[in-house]
């Protein structure tokens, strides 16, 4: 019998070498938020909320944005593609590069790619398509999933990915300097970006007003991949609007601060369509690809402030659960926070599959507290839980809440339960042969039960005020 | 129903449930401002900004070549434009400046001298605009990226350098030299871009 949540079960069983390297890197990247938002700022809370009242305000009128930045694209010389599900943006993706005989392309890191499953669908299709971010690169050797919306590899560590390279042939022998580490990926994929003939990347932002592509590195992996390649598909899910250029501004202030604790990523590139004749690098032909993939449905739900997300993973950072379970441990594209409540509702009709994620939190609060752009995300699991509840989802390691209900809500047995379990003060509860309390209470002290007393604290205060 | 009728007509849906539509809030971008950051003069916040992001500024020609002959950078690229500011003078102390990018050589340029348009003070951050850079690649294979800038182009905000972006079809702010964290969180500078970017006012 299972008595844990799936989450809690991944908790336990993965290795203490994984669980270390997820513990240290969220923790680092907490602080460092922390440190340069207070530094810069004396109230970076205004900013938090102004850059989600700017995404709702989006999101209250994404039919008018889309429309504004399917033109203004278009004016860019842009071509601009929908796609309804996933599968329709692979099968658009696909013909693009069929139609002009591409069979070699760079991709820069994109959630949305890896929601759709797109480079085993072009590997399958015959595209070699290569992972160019440092992490992205590595996961794609391991045959492995990203664990983190920013630090793809947080869980694994310089031996790991030494053997890795070692063994795929990047290097000839082991050597796990993270920087010797590096410079063998930086040679290795410089010359994949020079064969490429395409190159795929997600897109952080898009300007309705003036259709400007807003996509952010730290690396320049993208920058690079774009440079030497005659075509630019950028898939873009079609929340990443934001009404004007003006507006990009707040975002690129709170992106990178609360990702990694910079002002700014190092590469902010600002793409408003395919390079200028006059130019010998850069791509002659782009694409943006708009991706649903049930982003509509989230947006009909009752839980649509998720859809302001801008993925910078300052939620998984900060989040106690995400650091003792990995990415991973969310069965999905997206982990930690934003992915108990994102993953659930992007499942569509696999939603009872994810309903125990958003159980697995104790509803702390830190991860609204850290978000730049103010997702109530502890209202959106409660709203969630309600709906796995009246859709009547059973969850492995969800105690039985009814028994609970019928006592808080029968104000003669919570009045006699309070009173009654004063006993618990004299019993010997800590031997008692129940499996879960045992486990419970083995690391932990129970304070003296006062349950009761402030009732009796209340009426005879009451008591005293009339009589005076 | 084509993709794009099917996702207008379903956002058409769900928004009928949004019973109070938000409105664009009102705001001054100066509530971006960071006033720490932007102490002093925007020549002086850009440098002490560029240099706590890993960049470099190089306030004089001689500067720059002691520079480059200190770290064995002796080959590389200018942007043709940029000769008789720059490139010419390298040449006459000793360095080997070609004008013209070849890209089958990419890895031969140890550093790449390119025009940068603007900077912004408050980021410390280089812009680079394709309108008036010779080749992209230039200020990205070569280990060295020197962006060449006047004074007179600083934007003291990001606000004021976003406001200022203009028409052209590619422009990048780089924020000091291509790095990464991934290994560990231990930070590596060159990935896949440059591992010096250096700022040169003329």
């Amino acid at each position: 019998m299972i008595d844990h949540q799936l989450i809690d079960t991944y908790a336990r069983e993965i290795s203490e070498e994984k669980q270390t390297s997820v513990i240290s890197g969220s923790a680092a990247s907490t602080d460092k938020r922390y440190t340069v938002l207070f530094k810069d700022y004396e109230n970076p809370d205004e900013l938090r909320k102004l850059a989600g009242k700017i995404k709702d305000h989006t999101l209250h009128h994404l039919d008018s944005y889309l429309e504004q930045a399917e033109v203004s694209l278009q004016r860019n010389g842009v071509q601009v593609h929908f796609a309804d599900t996933g599968d329709d943006a692979k099968a658009t993706i696909l013909s693009i590069l069929k139609d002009r005989g591409i069979s070699k392309l760079t991709k820069s890191k994109s959630m949305a790619a890896e929601e759709i499953h797109l480079n085993p669908y072009l590997i399958e299709h015959g595209i070699e398509c290569l992972e160019s971010d440092l992490g992205e690169f590595i996961i794609q050797l391991d045959d492995d999933v990203p664990s983190h919306i920013v630090r793809p590899i947080i869980h694994k560590n310089r031996r790991e990915i030494a053997r890795t390279f070692q063994r795929e042939g990047i290097a000839a022998d082991y050597n796990d300097d993270p920087e010797t580490i590096t410079r063998r990926a930086r040679v290795f994929l410089r010359e994949k970006y020079m064969q490429a003939e395409a190159v795929i990347t997600g897109g952080n932002f898009i300007s309705a007003e003036s259709g400007r592509l807003v996509l952010v590195t730290n690396e320049g992996n993208s920058r690079f991949g774009m440079a030497p390649s005659k075509v630019h598909i950028a898939l873009v899910g079609i929340e990443k609007l934001v009404p004007t250029d003006k507006d990009l501004a707040v975002f690129l202030n709170l992106l990178g601060r609360s990702a990694t604790g910079q002002q700014l990523t190092v590469y902010t590139e600002f793409i408003s369509g395919p390079k200028d004749t006059s130019q010998p690098s850069g791509p002659e032909e782009m694409h943006v690809v708009f991706l649903n993939n049930g982003r509509t449905d989230v947006l009909e739900s009752n839980c649509r402030e998720i859809l302001r997300c801008i993925r910078c993973s300052a939620c998984q950072n900060v989040c106690p659960v995400y650091r003792q379970a990995s990415g991973h441990a969310y069965r999905a594209t997206y982990g930690g926070p934003v992915g108990a409540v994102l993953s659930p509702l992007l499942a569509g009709k696999e939603f009872p599959e994810l309903a125990d994620l958003p159980k697995a939190s104790s509803l702390c609060g830190a991860c609204n507290e850290v978000c730049p752009v103010d997702i109530p995300i502890p209202d959106l699991l409660l709203r969630l839980r309600d709906k796995a509840k009246r859709e009547k989802i059973h969850s492995p390691g969800a105690p039985p809440m009814s028994p609970f209900a019928t006592l808080a809500t029968t104000p003669s047995l919570w009045r006699t339960a309070m009173t009654m379990s004063k006993a618990m003060n004299h019993l010997p509860i800590q031997v008692a042969p129940v499996k879960p309390l045992q486990e419970w209470l083995g690391q932990r002290t129970l304070p003296e039960w006062h349950g009761g007393d402030f009732r009796k604290w209340f009426n005879s205060r009451s008591n005293k005020s009339k009589q005076s | 129903m084509s993709s794009r009728d099917a996702i207008f007509s379903k956002i058409r849906t769900a928004l009928t449930d949004v019973k109070a539509k938000a409105d664009y809030p009102d705001y001054d971008s100066a509530v971006l401002y960071s006033k720490p950051r932007l102490e002093g003069t925007s020549r002086e916040a850009f440098t002490r900004n560029f240099t706590a992001v890993s960049g470099k500024v190089v306030n004089s020609i001689a500067d720059l070549v002691t520079f480059l002959q200190q770290n064995g950078q002796t080959r590389g690229y200018c942007d043709p434009v940029l000769m008789a500011d720059v490139g010419n003078a390298l040449a006459a102390a000793g360095l080997t400046v070609e004008t013209a990018y070849d890209r089958s050589r990419y890895e031969d340029y140890q550093f790449g001298i390119t025009r940068a348009t603007g900077a912004i003070a408050e980021s410390g951050s280089l812009i680079l605009d394709d309108a008036h850079t010779s080749d992209r690649l230039a200020a990205l294979s070569p280990w060295v990226h020197v962006g060449v800038l006047k004074e007179s182009e600083i934007h003291r905000t990001i606000p004021d350098a976003m406001a200022g972006l203009g028409p052209s079809r590619n422009i990048l702010w780089a924020t000091g030299p291509s790095k990464t964290a991934d290994v560990e969180g231990i930070l590596i500078e060159g990935v896949h871009g440059p591992g010096l970017q250096l700022a040169l006012f003329i």
